[in-house]
């Protein structure tokens, strides 16, 4: 079993973990400034496309896929998905100290409880190998 | 708004296809060996052929997109502070069940641990 990762995967899993969230809160700001979209009006939805906001969002998200997709490449998906949710913890950050929103305690609460959840599975294995001799074959 | 069974059908319906996206990509990958290895041997675009010519993977990203457009229908008809951490936090649990019943993965009591703290703080965050 494989329990410990390269300099270069734990670099993959952080670009998985800022990837998402920083992709979501560039399409954030893009679609703010584009104005709420009709269901009428789809078009209006290309127009986005010439946002630089958007565009960035864009092409970091691809860069995301690219990396959640090498990590599963080598990793249990039960081990990446959480990294994912870190995400979630690094935006509360930004907002408290960056953008100096008020994070309420029930959102500390959140953030504790997801590193928490992030911490036991990075101390664990980070792939199942399947031994030759299967559960299956015993008694 | 108080949720109804229709908006209990449609979250369900976003959790079963978003589970079912990940399992099928999480395989396809699986299935395909070491990304990097393969990027080192044939280049960038021999991983992009290899990636794109997995049945299980293309299977995935569809479900991604009924997924999607599930999430589309579920906003329609509710509150986003609902359909945002119930989507997301019931997905986490299911991955993990799926992951162990399908990938067989072994989801022992650490990561079982993980996907349920993980799930009350997306629920919390998002409130």
């Amino acid at each position: 079993m494989q329990h410990t990762l390269t300099p270069r995967r734990w670099l993959v899993l952080i670009a998985v973990m800022l990837g998402a969230s920083i992709g979501d809160a560039l399409l954030g700001i893009g679609m703010k400034q584009v104005g709420p979209v009709s269901l009428h009006h789809l078009s209006a939805l290309f127009f986005a496309l010439r946002s630089p906001w958007i565009i960035s969002g864009i092409l970091v998200l691809l860069g995301f896929m690219a990396c959640y997709m090498t990590a599963l490449s080598w990793a249990d998906i039960t081990f990446v998905l959480p990294a994912t949710a870190f995400g979630n913890v690094i935006v509360a950050l930004l907002s408290r100290f960056w953008l100096h929103e008020h994070v309420s305690r029930s959102r500390w609460l959140g953030v504790a409880l997801i590193v928490l959840g992030v911490g036991f599975v990075a101390n664990g294995p980070s792939r199942t190998e399947h031994a030759p001799v299967e559960v299956e074959a015993l008694p | 708004m108080n949720p109804t069974l229709h908006t209990w059908a449609t979250i369900a319906a976003v959790v079963v296809t978003a589970t079912a996206g990940d399992i099928l990509i999480a395989g396809g990958m699986r299935k395909l060996g070491d990304l990097d290895d393969i990027r080192a041997k044939s280049g960038l675009v021999g991983a992009i052929k290899a990636v794109l010519s997995s049945g299980m993977f293309l299977l995935g990203i569809t479900c991604m997109a009924l997924s999607f457009f599930s999430l589309l229908f579920a906003l329609s008809g509710a509150d986003l502070s609902l359909i945002a951490p119930a989507t997301a936090s019931l997905t986490f649990i299911t991955t993990a069940a799926a992951a162990k019943f399908f990938l067989k993965e072994n989801v022992d009591s650490r990561r079982w641990i993980a996907a349920l703290f993980v799930c009350a703080g997306v629920a919390l965050l998002a409130k």
